[in-house]
């Protein structure tokens, strides 16, 4: 049996965050009435002509610095000709020999807990460019209605190498550069309303060949969970082809969400000559050092600098730092919890963020922001686990509280319930003492070897102090108690 | 008042020895009787002419008239003008009434209250050296009927020419304002690119078009380009610079006027009497102070074959948009979508606009790329250096605008590589985007010789004196054809 | 060179204009003509020379980010072939 390697590739269309077009000064707002945000430039009508919006280069810049890549000195626009109802000109203005921004990496962390590992995914280029409009083919007598809002809409082309080997790897790889965009500010990341659409290149090859099998481009996908489900499907086609003797051939293909498969668009026979040319209307794209700089000045710290500064000065695992950085969002989060409850209460801080909190949110599948528990809550209650106020497992109880609206802060909640954790030694040995005298069975198992019979007594103690008494506390004055 | 230069006209209006309104009429007037045997204007309407007539005799009325607030121009159909027809004589937009102005024509209405006559016909969407390639048929030169305007701006020369306006735009790819003025005995001038905004002019080769005024004189032309030229922040290859009086150096003596004659231009080619009419005109230059200097521009003959590899490519893509979805012509029976494409396109369009969005298609495709485009680009290059070193000895480069007078309708109809070659002293200078014009300088069998003028970057003022010098000392622009009552 | 017939008819199909067998022979011969005269650019030595796509070596001039333009449907669809709902129609397009 031939082992398969899988080889992907990722181009993503990102929307730009700008409120005009591209090369227009008509609206890129979403889901206006037909063909009421298309200028005569986005019409192109004839003789007018495009003007390049300097807040989408900037967003290119932005996006350049923020993965380490090179930043073009000069760069041009190209035309892309060819003929569809949704593309006005009849061309789409595009880049091709001189991109905006050439090379960069992004490293991305693929997997869960133990398993989980870093790769780092290289960028090959991402240019700037027009989208199109839409073709609307509810019938109209058989016809298709043209919407050309959308025409003129500014796109970051990102495009990987062929990096990944595994549907987890692109879909880890497209989150991260989810999360990127929009903490950069560049895209708002909508990915309903278009704002971030993948296409995937897969091919397979056996394992230890070095050359790549012929690819597949599957396109626009919108959701991660598509792109996993089209590629996964992708891959065991490709590989059952091979397997029965087929070649692969080159093409297009859409992914149908609906019986989870893809289909040919077209091959390479009938693709396109594009007859790309630099475009006569606007001239070579210069970006000086000080326009640069001055863009470089305006980023915030970015997630790959979170990631070292948290593993320098927090002493957070790889892994952690990676996770908590996943996200503006998370990261902020995290940091004023940190901030609130002291740098020494860092790893406390990164669990309770990333496993409690996380799973509560999914549990109810809400977003870190409309999270009822705000870091300062958040804070609160590592704080009071820490200084030996309550225990792990009545923190959880609070949090519960605090979830719930039910309490301002942890101290409020714990002191109108009563959770204030028993450290006083003389109230918990009257309870072990009882909880001994009250089970001779349990005791006799003790002795006699039976390690579980402890854990049993424990639980006693426990359950009559209601959970408040100092777990090792409890722990040690049993042991004393019982090897007497 | 027909034959009256812009100057007199204004000075006219200002005195109101006539109004805009009468001015304009008789203009129209003139139109109607003889436009009919020219075909000079595709589009005329009065009702909006006149309004436009009124708006600027209000505007001297109230004392905030500018110097050419009522003086009528007309307006070569390239220009988008709102609500009038702007077909770029093409059956394509035969029925398109624009939305929008062309910068220039919103700068010529609003800002210097100029009344527009109408939409003068020119070769289909610019391509074409005689006009015959118009959807509405030829333009004929009022020098002789028979004979072609010369093109694309053959529409706008020809009005001129016979005082159906006292001035016109044309738009210049190729040299289609200075060889239709060489034609018809006008002085044209086709800026430096970048200085006239193109936002609103119906492109054919991006790179290379440029518009300018039309006129009888240099003086006509250095107050029309006054109110042509300006930054445009719609079009991103239109240059910020400070504002220039292009009527201020006129009158500056020659003395010392270093004149490039390139050997390339003197050579074979060019018919015997246009020759002589150039070299006479030189020699008046030297008795006017200049000086002559042979130079070369080696790759000259390489203009036209770089050119049409060039100019195609750009208007293949350019022309793409006429594509029967938003506007203009879509063919009446077709099946698919691909279908209506290629049916829309093929009866919506014209044999030359054809050819040469095929001969553009060709030269980008896979394949023949680098041979055929970056090559003519490579040369291109080649082009404009040879001008820079050519004026690092001259202040302005003379020569012949066009090899030949005007010739019969119908001539080179048939070969358009004949055609082609129609403007080989033209073209290199678009290809460089060097401002140049042409000059009034003498007949040859009774038509009519243009001297061009070519200057460096942004030395239009310098152009339009040299040539202001030129027609101060002689009277060959003010000759008018005969037989047009 | 010399463009072959079915080359005429693949160019024609790029630029989306239909040619009839006839005016495909005329094209032909009108388009070898043509090229006759551009490959006069072939004899030259262009090595190291810098293609110019422009006729100024500037650089691109950029616009604010702004919204400028108001919504104009109405009268931009009114020299539209054919529209319904705000909508530019079509033959169906087939994906
Ligand atoms: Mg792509
Ligand atoms: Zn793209």
């Amino acid at each position: 049996m031939t082992q398969w390697e899988v080889v992907i590739g990722i181009e993503t269309h990102a929307q730009l965050a700008t409120v005009s077009k591209i090369f227009s000064g008509a609206s890129t707002a979403f889901g206006a009435e037909p063909n009421t945000q298309a200028c005569a430039v986005d019409l192109a009508l004839p003789g007018v002509l495009p003007v390049l919006n300097k807040k989408a280069v900037e967003c290119a810049m932005r996006f350049g610095l923020a993965i380490g890549a090179e930043v073009a000195a000069k760069s041009v626009f190209a035309r892309k000709n060819y003929f569809y109802p949704d593309l006005p000109k009849g061309y789409q203005i595009s880049q091709m020999d001189l991109p905006v921004v050439v090379g960069g990496e992004i490293p991305v962390m693929v997997g869960q807990g133990d398993k989980a590992y870093e790769k780092v995914v290289h960028l090959t280029r991402a240019h700037l460019e027009e989208d199109a409009g839409k073709s609307l083919h509810e019938d109209f007598h058989g016809k298709s209605g043209i919407d050309l809002n959308r025409a003129g809409t500014p796109l970051l082309e990102i495009v990987t190498e062929p990096d990944m080997r595994s549907s987890d790897e692109a879909v880890a790889y497209a989150k991260a550069l989810h999360a990127l965009v929009q903490w950069i500010g560049i895209c708002d990341g909508n990915m309903q309303e278009g704002s971030f659409r993948c296409d995937a290149n897969v091919s397979v090859r056996p394992k230890g060949q070095v050359e790549f099998g012929t690819r597949r481009e599957i396109k626009n996908l919108n959701s991660f969970r598509f792109l996993k489900e089209a590629i996964d499907f992708e891959v065991q086609w490709q590989i059952n082809e091979i397997e029965e003797g087929r070649k692969i051939q080159q093409a297009t293909v859409l992914f149908d969400p609906d019986n989870g498969e893809t289909r040919v668009m077209r091959t390479k026979e009938d693709a396109h000559d594009y007859r790309y040319f630099p475009d006569p209307d606007l001239l070579p794209l210069i970006i000086s050092a000080d326009w640069l700089a001055r863009v470089k000045g305006e980023l915030p710290e970015l997630p790959t600098q979170k990631r070292e500064r948290f593993i320098s000065e927090l002493g957070l695992s790889t892994y952690d730092a990676t996770t908590l950085t996943a996200s503006q969002e998370m990261a902020d989060y995290f940091e004023s919890t940190v901030t609130i409850a002291g740098k020494a209460n860092a790893k406390p801080c990164a669990n309770w963020v990333m496993v409690d909190l996380t799973a509560r949110l999914n549990k109810e599948g809400k977003e870190l922001a409309d999270s009822p528990v705000s870091a300062a809550q958040l804070a609160g209650l590592i704080q009071r686990i820490a200084d030996n106020t309550i225990s792990n497992n009545i923190a959880k109880k609070v949090f519960e509280v605090l979830w719930n609206g039910e309490g301002a802060t942890a101290d409020e909640v714990i002191d109108k319930q009563g959770l204030k954790q028993i450290t006083d030694s003389g109230a918990i040995e009257s309870l072990v003492d009882e909880v001994l005298a009250a089970n001779p069975g349990n005791v006799a198992e003790f002795k006699a070897g039976k390690e579980k019979a402890f854990n049993a007594l424990v639980g006693q103690v426990m359950k009559a102090a209601k959970g408040k008494a100092n777990p090792q506390q409890v722990n040690d004055l049993l042991r004393l108690k019982l090897s007497a | 008042m027909i034959n009256a230069s812009l100057k007199t006209l204004s000075l006219a209006l200002a005195s109101k020895k006539i109004s805009s309104v009468e001015l304009t009429q008789l203009f129209l007037d003139r139109i109607e009787r003889l436009n009919p045997t020219l075909n000079a204007f595709v589009t005329v309407d009065a009702e909006k002419s006149l309004n436009f007539a009124r708006a600027a005799d209000a505007r001297i009325a109230a004392g905030n008239a500018g110097l050419l607030t009522g003086i009528p121009i007309a307006q070569k159909d390239i220009f988008c003008a709102e609500g009038w027809l702007t077909t770029c004589g093409s059956k394509m937009l035969a029925n398109f009434v624009s939305p929008y102005d062309a910068t220039v024509i919103r700068k010529m209405h609003s800002e210097a209250g100029m009344v527009s006559l109408g939409k003068t016909n020119m070769d289909e969407f610019a391509m074409g050296s005689s006009n015959e390639t118009s959807f509405f048929g030829p333009v004929r030169n009022p020098w002789d009927t028979e004979r072609v305007p010369g093109g694309s701006s053959g529409g706008s020369a020809a009005a001129v020419a016979a005082r159906l306006a006292p001035a016109a735009t044309g738009t210049d790819t190729g040299g289609s304002i200075r060889q239709p003025a060489a034609l018809c005995n006008l002085t044209g001038l086709k800026p430096t690119y970048g200085v006239v905004s193109r936002y609103g002019m119906i492109a054919f080769a991006s790179s290379l078009d440029q518009g300018g005024p039309m006129a009888a004189s240099a003086e006509d032309c250095a107050l029309l380009l006054n109110t042509m030229v300006g930054f445009d922040e719609r079009d991103s290859t239109s240059l910020e610079r400070p504002a220039e009086d292009y009527t201020l150096n006129l009158e500056k003596p020659l003395n010392g006027l270093r004149i490039g004659l390139p050997k390339e231009f003197f050579g074979e080619g060019c018919d015997a009497g246009v020759m002589a009419a150039v070299r006479a005109a030189i020699a008046e230059y030297e008795k006017l102070g200049a000086t002559t200097v042979e130079v070369s521009l080696p790759n000259s003959h390489l203009s036209v074959p770089a050119y049409y590899v060039i100019a195609p490519a750009e208007a293949s893509s350019n022309l793409s948009r006429f594509d029967g979805v938003r506007y203009g012509f879509r063919a009446e029976d077709y099946g698919n979508l691909d279908d209506m494409y290629m049916k829309s396109r093929a009866q919506g369009f014209g044999a030359e606009v054809k050819r040469r969005i095929m001969i553009g298609a060709y030269v980008l495709s896979h394949g023949y790329y680098d041979a055929y485009y970056l090559q003519a680009q490579r040369i291109r290059r080649l082009i404009a250096n040879d001008f820079v070193e050519a004026f690092k000895v001259c202040d302005v480069i003379m020569g012949p605008t066009s090899p030949s007078t005007a010739f019969k309708l119908g001539e080179k109809a048939a070969d358009p590589v004949q055609m082609y070659l129609s403007d080989i002293y033209t073209i290199a200078v678009n290809l460089a985007g060097l401002p140049g014009m042409s000059v009034p300088c003498g007949f040859a069998g009774g038509l009519p010789v243009g001297l061009q003028l070519i200057g460096n970057y942004f030395a239009e003022a310098q152009l339009l004196n040299a040539a202001h010098r030129y027609q101060l000392a002689t009277d060959w622009h003010q000759q008018r054809p005969g037989g047009l009552a | 060179m010399s463009l072959t017939l079915e080359q005429v008819q693949r160019i024609a199909h790029l630029a989306r204009i239909e040619v009839s067998e006839a005016e495909a022979l005329t094209t032909q011969s009108h388009l070898n003509g043509i090229f006759q005269l551009i490959e006069q650019m072939q004899a030259v030595d262009t090595r190291g020379v810098e293609p110019m796509a422009h006729a100024q070596d500037l650089s691109q001039r950029l616009r604010q980010d702004a919204v400028t333009e108001p919504d104009g449907r109405a009268a931009f669809q009114a020299v539209a072939p054919e529209v319904e709902a705000g909508l530019y129609l079509v033959p169906k397009v087939i994906e």
